[in-house]
């Protein structure tokens, strides 16, 4: 039996020896060689933080009392690392975009900074993992117990002090490696380091007690397999149901572990190694399965019925004397206990600090955190407190819980509590209809379903539930049974859990997703998290040399324009002492950048976009708002430019209306005076004409006579006109005197028509009894307006008898005197321009006026306060007449 | 039958002076008034020379004159513009569309008469 005493010697050892490992990493990680210790191996080596003691020591459990079983709990991340490896890269580009430090911080991040989401996930990790942590001590414990044990070996004995030595060495370790300094990376190169070198000491223990429980104690592969065959593994029945259920919920954990997520996510130094660690990593869990079941069958076929098969990778070396081998077995589980613990609770630290203690203090100081050293301190306090509370909490829980379960139960029991931020953590990453409230929905109810039906009744009937609880329902609800919710029988405990809690869990999301809306910082951070590979630069690491510069100068380049980036790039060079155009990218050069481009885009947009060429971290939601700041302001500035433009379109609109107007007044002008010189020489043409031949000799007397009464008509007609065009002139001029008289319509019709009627030829009806009425206005030029509506029907109405009626009619306050003939009337094209100068519709034979009388009648009645319009659809020329009205009111 | 001239033209007391003065020169004179039918009145008349007035009812002397022009039967016909409207782009509109004489109102007789029988013996 090796000495107790040996063994807390080699392990206090080895304890010293991760110590130096871990500082020697900080120390070069600190000096600038990062190189080996950033590799695709370390990487892959952490990743090992997943196979735990409950791995290391329960999985030989596990396959003695479930046969293959086992092996679901390697499949789920051998998937996830071969199948699902491009959510493992969005995850890697994510984390590193938005500087994401823990799960809670993603899903918190995702959902619009929300803390309450933080916290939620914070609560859930630390109580999924709390049974973990303790189930790590509880091995530990027992793995000395086995060593110490007087009182035979193979039952575990009372040695809660180890636990709490182990639990606070630990601590130790965490505090010491893990908040050495606050990376805003949260980087733990020495951590890592530490972690690597375990994987390959757990690895090569559980190998090392493989290759001798084959050869050393049976005699090779073949005597394994025949006592495979012999043993009662080989009769174990694959329940299809556990076989997909437990591989669906260690992939689910494997991804929502917060262990996980630290070496997946968080301390991943290059997406690069993810693709690496995708074939590395399956490799590595399938040698850590290899010797799970020979290991298994040979203890079951050695050691005394009723020992602990969880314990059979310790116990088989030992009961056969290898001594060496049984320490290096223990160191391996010691590995695995402590890698996982560490890690467990570093992350978990992160979170409680970050998500719990952080806005806490924050909320209670009076004023906001000001001085960044001061909150560096608080940080750095915080976290170690959380990581000593996380270990206290797994101790805690180990004392309590007596350690009584089977180690793999509490593994399950664990997973499927951390795996419910499956659904929250998938849709935020590849659904932009993800919102804060189904998020939270989803995580409150999958988490309550999982300590209902599974984490509560795992303390036993008559342990936290009753066992009348356990059996009826509450309050004899059948269907609430925790074990058979919704009358779901026969189910096993962790199927059952895993089945309900997931399907509400995403049932809630879902729907609480749809039916809610998101805030705007959530949709920004939505967009930039579902469309990350869009969003964020390639994998290009974090180098700051020479690729970051040509970025940076094709960049500026863009917005300064080739020559003047050229030229700026190569002052700088030049001051530099470089030969070439592109500088070291010095922090002055780019404050000097971040300025020039300013100039140009706006001070928020150069900083956003410096930043992500050289951090290829992703523009953060404050950056955003800057730039939606100032793209607001610029397009108020163009918005106010736009304004001016429309005024000065609406003036220059105005100046070209009025332009318009004087063009076409100058035409009338133009037409007006060569319409008056066309109306003057027509009857000078023939007085003249008609002049010439009165000279001539050949001419008898009754064509002079003729002649002279043609150059007399010509001459009326002439005088005429020029008396019209006076006329016009003066209304239009508005130069008009009014010689305003009292009188009665009727006599001005009367006088109307004896002074037009030159023949008999047009009837006229009236109906004088109509025309009584009072007017006070300039009566003759009414009766002027009236003689030539008289005169026009004289001259153009075309029918066979010729009548004009002349009606009044009333429609108070206005009286009307229509002027109707029964000709044919004027065409409808016509009827708007008839009022208008010379627009004589008819040769001038048959008018024999120059077309301005309806212009001048128009312009008269305008002066005298009434008007004078064409009346359609009466079947000939109407014309009706609105006596001014004020006079006409005057008269009353 | 002497020679005959066409006078499309829309005020009276102008026909009758022109008519009195080309007839007792020994013209055989055709008058016609309306300008949208004149043109189908030239063609039909095929007179030696065409007067031609511009303020026609209708139609415009000008557009007259252009379907004329266009027109290989009538291209070559003598045409004399006898217009009130004297203006200087009146006589170049008319000079450009092809007319032969252009002569303002108003006229003196004699210019009338020298003029057609200088276009008739052109």
């Amino acid at each position: 039996m090796l000495s107790f005493n040996i063994l807390i010697t080699v392990a206090l050892g080895y304890v010293v020896l991760l110590f130096g490992v871990a500082f020697y990493a900080e120390r070069r990680a600190a000096q600038g060689h990062t190189g080996w210790l950033r590799s695709s191996l370390i990487y892959t080596l952490s990743l090992s933080v997943y196979c735990t003691a409950w791995t290391f020591y329960g999985a030989v459990g596990y396959a003695a009392r479930s046969g293959l079983e086992f092996l679901t709990i390697y499949l789920g991340p051998t998937l996830v690392m071969i199948g699902w490896w491009l959510i493992l890269r969005k995850l890697v580009r994510i984390g590193r975009s938005q500087r994401i430090t823990s799960i809670a911080d993603l899903i918190s991040s995702r959902f619009g900074k929300s803390n309450t989401l933080g916290v939620i996930v914070t609560v859930l990790a630390v109580i999924g993992t709390t049974p973990y942590i303790a189930l790590q001590l509880q091995s530990v414990t027992l793995s000395f117990s086995v060593f110490a044990g007087d009182s035979g070996p193979w039952t575990a004995q009372d040695l809660s002090g180890t636990a709490l030595w182990v639990a606070v060495g630990l601590a130790a370790f965490t505090v010491l490696f893990g908040t050495r300094t606050l990376d805003s990376n949260e980087r733990h190169h020495g951590v890592v380091m530490a972690i690597a070198v375990e994987a390959i000491v757990k690895l090569f223990a559980l190998v090392a007690v493989g290759v001798f429980v084959v050869w050393g104690i049976a005699s090779g592969p073949t005597d394994i397999l025949a006592r495979i065959d012999a043993s009662p593994i080989a009769e174990w029945q694959v329940n299809g149901g556990r076989w997909v259920g437990l591989t669906f919920l260690s992939a689910a954990a494997f991804l929502c572990l917060p262990r996980m997520f630290q070496v997946l996510v968080v301390e991943n130094a290059d997406e690069q190694h993810v693709a690496t660690a995708g074939w590395a990593f399956p490799l590595y869990l399938a040698v850590m399965s290899l010797f799970v079941i020979p290991i298994a069958v040979v203890g079951l076929d050695l050691m005394p019925a009723g020992s602990n098969p969880d314990l059979f990778v310790l116990t088989l070396p030992l009961s056969q004397g290898a001594n060496g081998l049984a320490t290096l077995s223990f160191l391996g589980g010691f590995s695995s206990a402590t890698s996982m613990v560490i890690v467990a609770a570093l992350a978990l630290a992160t979170m409680v600090s970050n998500h719990v203690v952080m806005p806490l203090w924050l909320g209670l100081r009076p004023q906001g955190a000001t001085v960044s050293g001061d909150v560096r301190r608080v940080v750095i306090l915080a976290r170690r407190i959380s990581i000593a509370a996380v270990l206290a909490l797994g101790w805690l829980y180990y004392r309590m819980s007596g350690g009584g379960t089977a180690l793999a139960a509490i593994g399950l029991i664990s997973f499927c509590g951390v795996a419910q931020v499956l659904p929250a953590l998938l849709g935020g990453i590849f659904w932009r209809g993800a919102t804060r409230f189904g998020a939270a929905g989803g995580l409150l109810t999958g988490f309550a379903v999982w300590a209902y039906a599974l984490f509560l009744p795992s303390f036993g009937a008559g342990g936290v539930m009753s066992e009348a609880l356990l059996a009826q329902g509450p309050f004899g609800i059948g269907w609430l049974r925790p074990q058979a919710l919704f009358g779901i029988e026969g189910l096993d405990p962790v199927v059952h859990a895993v089945l309900w809690s997931m399907l509400l869990n995403t049932s809630v999301f879902c729907v609480g997703s749809v039916l809610s809306f998101p805030s705007p910082v959530e949709r920004l951070q939505g967009a930039q998290i579902v469309n990350v590979f869009e969003h964020s630069s390639g994998p290009r690491g974090w180098s700051r040399g020479t690729p970051a510069a040509e970025d940076l100068l094709v960049m500026v380049q863009r917005i300064l324009g080739s020559r003047q980036a050229q030229t700026v790039f190569e002052q700088e060079a030049n001051r530099q002492e470089l030969s070439g155009y592109l500088p070291e990218i010095t922090p002055d050069f780019l404050e000097r950048l971040e300025r020039e481009l300013a100039g140009s885009v706006g001070a928020a947009t150069a900083h956003a976009m410096i930043s992500q060429i050289l951090g290829g971290a992703a523009v953060s939601v404050e950056d955003l708002i800057a730039v939606a700041d100032e793209t607001a302001q610029m397009m108020e500035y163009s918005s106010r430019l736009e304004a001016q433009s429309v005024e000065l379109t609406r003036t220059a609109r105005q100046l070209r209306d009025a332009n318009d107007k004087l063009t076409a007044l100058s035409i009338q002008k133009d037409g007006f005076l060569s319409q008056i010189s066309h109306e003057l020489r027509t009857p000078m043409t023939s007085i003249r004409s008609f002049s010439e031949l009165l000279r001539d000799d050949d001419v008898s007397d009754v064509e002079r006579q003729k002649f002279a009464g043609i150059m007399h008509d010509e001459a009326i007609r002439l005088t005429r006109l020029l008396d019209d065009l006076l006329d016009l002139s003066v209304l239009e001029n508005g130069q008009v005197h009014l010689n305003l008289q009292d009188g009665n319509l009727r006599d001005i019709i009367d006088r109307a028509l004896v002074a037009s009627k030159q023949d008999a030829s047009l009837k006229v009806v009236r109906a004088p009894d109509h025309e009584r009425e009072l007017l006070h206005t300039d009566l003759d030029r009414l009766g002027q307006v009236f003689i030539n509506l008289v005169a026009n029907a004289q001259k153009y109405c075309d029918a066979d008898r010729p009548t004009l009626e002349i009606a009044v009619s009333r429609s108070e306050p206005d009286v009307f005197v229509d002027f109707i003939d029964n000709g044919t009337g004027i065409p409808r094209k016509h009827q708007a321009v008839i009022f208008e100068k010379f627009s004589r519709l008819s040769d001038q034979a048959a008018a024999g006026g120059a077309g301005l009388g309806l212009a001048i009648c128009r312009e008269i009645m305008e002066r005298l306060g009434g008007s004078v319009t064409y009346l359609p659809g009466k079947g000939g020329a109407a014309f009706r007449v609105v006596l001014p009205r004020a006079q006409a009111l005057a008269a009353q | 039958m002497g020679r005959r001239v066409l006078l499309i033209e829309d005020e009276p007391n102008i026909i009758e002076a022109i008519s009195f003065i080309l007839s007792r020169d020994g013209w055989t004179v055709h008058t016609h008034s309306d300008g949208e039918t004149a043109a189908a009145r030239v063609r039909k008349d095929m007179p030696e020379v065409l007067i031609l007035d511009v303020m026609l009812p209708g139609r415009s002397g000008f557009d007259i004159l252009r379907e004329l022009r266009e027109d290989k039967v009538t291209n070559a016909l003598p045409i004399m513009m006898l217009t009130a409207r004297g203006q200087t782009k009146d006589r170049e509109l008319a000079e450009k569309l092809g007319v032969t004489a252009f002569m303002t109102k108003p006229f003196s007789n004699k210019d009338v008469l020298s003029k057609v029988r200088a276009l008739a013996d052109a």
